[in-house]
């Protein structure tokens, strides 16, 4: 079986601060990593090997540095990486993300694709199906559980609904985009890690991949960000100590019903 | 492609560095310079500039092609057989947007049996509702949804089409948008119409640490999915009338590549699902053990709340994986949200931040909960939820 596992590298958005001074965003210092939603793609895919032999495929499109997203994901138990990197990627929405993800995938072999649900950065959950739609081929997203048929050819996903979850089949090729609860994510060993490194990287570029630069990075982008600027910070407002509960209890109703909220 | 410097022209005033947002425009002698792997090509430099010294190279955009595309859609989505609250508030600020425009709202309506809502949604401010009623829609299938709403969306060219960010709503927009070649912005949380009849689409970043302003400058229509409980439904009007269309998607069951086996609900009787609650009663590792979640309940009852839950809680498996409010949780906006024994991690604030009024009770007077929550009782949850239950009954009573 031949799975490809997109995954982006993203920073730590914990970390991420606002300087309240010019609200600009400090993302000095702040650690870049594999986004948390593809490990669990990841591992989906290498599980799935493990049970069923092929190959699991990373592939990422970003700047030069994202290349240690591919490297974590190698050290997991990818076998191959596909990095996308070129100048002309920069500034592209997840629509323009999809497609040049597509040109590399059309070109490729493949039985499933595992997406991370969400990337945590931009949080938007769309380059999963848009990818999917983009290769014409079926998804089922936010997947918290993941069966294969004894023949290899087609899956049982449980997908995550608002209300709980359904129980989604369908027929290979799929793409499927993981959420947490999947599986737990494997921490590389030291051999992992030291393996990674000798794994085959391939670096594909704007010219290598082959497509029209209308297409690509912000050029390609349908959306364009025309403004940002730090959110309305929410201050605390009354705080008590509740020496005697009653009272404090008795405060925060008289509180809620002056608000009009209960 | 990207971003141009005209180095000559810049006059050095500085007023870039102070508008980047983020951070990647640095002081270079008496002049500046770019770090490019920090830019998004947000624009925000090129619109201080003076001196017209930055240019981001952007495509060109055909007026003429984007005014032959007219009116609001919103994509009203069922289950079984009653309507999302999010449609609602969808069809209620897609009425707004549509009287800044000057133009129709027309609602879409899919499931099985759900003709009848019809009515509901020109009370609540539709135009015309277009209604594709078949049992193919009982259960939701990317692809049979698909189908019906791009082929209904192409030939009739509206200007801006909404969808509630539900999870079915964040699977079917961006396969439109896809298939479509169209912009879209996910999870606004403000929506309005600029001078230049574009959809603005506000929407947080970065777990929430930055907002961004999004615009789809080239393409039409304009597709946005909204987060559920932001804006308010209005008040029906039952006065109102409008148009009902049947639509009929001749869709061929081999079309539909994804079969639903079975659809399995965890929100148990008595548990309302957090994303559209009113109200929410969460609890943190606080609460020490599951039987105490039996407190959380009573008040929850008393208040008519979703009873909601961190992210160890359902790790624990206290509560199921729909009642996690957080980044890899639910995102929630209620009116009222109550913390108990939650510390308040970045990633629970990301999920709930933008409630109305925010309530914590939690023992640790440091706890980063209570730099956001409107009303914080530094106390033993133990203590105060019971004395809280007797305030609310007492209030109730007198009322
Ligand atoms: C990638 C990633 C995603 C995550 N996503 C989420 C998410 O979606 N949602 C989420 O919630 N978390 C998420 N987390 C986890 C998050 O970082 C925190 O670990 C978590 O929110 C802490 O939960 P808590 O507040 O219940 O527990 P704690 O941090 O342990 O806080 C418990 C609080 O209870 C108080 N307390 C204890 N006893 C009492 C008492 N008797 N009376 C009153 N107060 C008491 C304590 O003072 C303490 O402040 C995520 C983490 C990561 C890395
Ligand atoms: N630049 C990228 N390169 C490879 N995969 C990506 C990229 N951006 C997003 N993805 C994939 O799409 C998923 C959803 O991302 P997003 O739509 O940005 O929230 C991620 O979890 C990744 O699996």
């Amino acid at each position: 079986m031949k799975i490809i596992v997109p995954v982006k590298q993203v920073p730590e958005v914990a970390e991420v601060k606002i300087n309240p001074e010019t609200g600009t965003l400090i993302r000095d210092g702040v650690p870049s990593i594999l986004n948390p939603f593809d490990e669990y793609a990841v591992e989906a895919a290498i599980q799935l090997k493990e049970a069923h032999g092929g190959e699991v495929t990373i592939i990422t499109m970003g700047p030069p540095q994202a290349v240690d997203a591919l490297y974590k994901a190698l050290a997991m138990g990818g076998d191959r990486a596909i990095h996308l990197t070129d100048r002309a990627f920069a500034g592209a929405d997840t629509w323009a993300t999809a497609f040049t993800l597509a040109q590399q995938i059309k070109k490729m072999e493949f039985d499933m694709i595992i997406c991370g649900k969400q990337a945590i950065d931009g949080d938007t959950a769309q380059v999963g199906p848009e990818l999917a739609e983009l290769l014409g081929i079926p998804q089922i997203c936010y997947v918290r559980h993941l069966e294969m048929s004894e023949d290899g050819k087609t899956v049982i996903a449980h997908r995550e609904t608002d209300e709980g979850y359904e129980v989604v089949k369908a027929k290979l090729p799929v793409l499927i985009t993981a959420t947490k609860g999947l599986n737990e994510p494997r921490l590389p060993n030291i051999m992992g890690i030291m393996k990674a490194k000798k794994k085959p990287l391939e670096v594909v570029d704007a010219a290598a991949l082959g497509v029209n630069e209308d297409l690509i990075g912000l050029k390609g982008s349908p959306t364009a960000v025309r403004k940002v600027f730090p959110p309305e910070k929410r201050s605390g407002g009354i705080k008590i100590e509740a020496e005697d509960p009653k009272e404090a209890a008795k405060q925060l109703v008289e509180f809620l019903a002056k608000k009009g909220a209960i | 492609m990207g971003l141009i410097y005209d180095r000559d022209a810049c006059t050095g005033c500085m007023l870039c560095i102070k508008a980047c947002s983020f951070g990647a425009i640095e002081r270079d002698g008496d002049k500046v310079k770019f770090d490019l792997d920090k830019c998004v090509l947000c624009g925000s430099c090129e619109a201080v500039c003076p001196a017209d010294a930055i240019l981001i190279e952007r495509k060109m955009i055909d007026k003429e092609l984007i005014a032959q595309y007219k009116d609001v859609w919103v994509f009203c989505e069922t289950v079984d057989r009653r309507l999302r609250s999010v449609a609602l508030e969808l069809v209620t600020k897609g009425r707004e947007l549509a009287d800044k425009l000057g133009e129709n709202l027309v609602a879409v309506l899919i499931g099985h049996e759900v003709t009848s809502l019809a009515e509901t949604l020109i009370h609540y401010g539709a135009d015309k509702v277009i209604v594709a009623d078949d049992k193919i829609f009982r259960d939701y299938t990317t692809d049979a949804y698909t189908i019906t709403l791009a082929s209904l969306i192409a030939p009739a060219k509206p200007a801006v089409v909404l969808f509630g960010a539900t999870n079915n709503g964040r699977d079917l927009a961006p396969r439109i948008a896809a298939r479509l070649g169209l912009g879209l912005t996910a999870d606004c949380t403000g929506l309005d119409i600029d001078e230049e009849r574009q959809l603005i689409q506000t929407r947080p970043a970065f777990g929430g640490n930055i907002m961004a302003e999004i615009i789809s400058p080239y393409t039409r229509p304009q597709m946005a999915t909204v987060r559920p409980n932001v804006f308010k439904p209005g008040e029906p009007d039952t006065s109102r009338t409008g148009e009902i269309e049947k639509f009929d998607a001749k869709i061929n069951p081999v079309q539909v590549r994804t079969r639903v086996l079975d659809r399995v609900s965890e929100v148990t009787e008595g548990m309302k699902s957090v994303e559209e609650a009113d109200v929410i009663v969460s609890s943190g590792r606080g609460i020490k053990d599951p039987s105490n979640l039996d407190l959380s309940r009573r008040l929850a009852e008393l208040l008519d709340a979703a009873v909601g839950g961190s992210r160890p809680i359902v790790d624990l498996g206290w509560l199921p994986p729909t009642q996690q409010v957080g980044q890899s949780g639910r995102t929630v906006c209620p009116r009222l949200y109550i913390a108990l024994g939650i510390s308040g991690a970045i990633q629970h604030l990301a999920g709930m931040s933008s409630s109305d009024i925010i309530v914590a009770i939690n023992k640790d007077p440091e706890a980063p909960i209570f730099e956001i929550a409107d009303f914080g009782i530094v106390g033993d949850l133990f203590e105060v939820v019971p004395a809280l239950i007797e305030e609310i009954k007492r209030l109730k009573a007198e009322r």
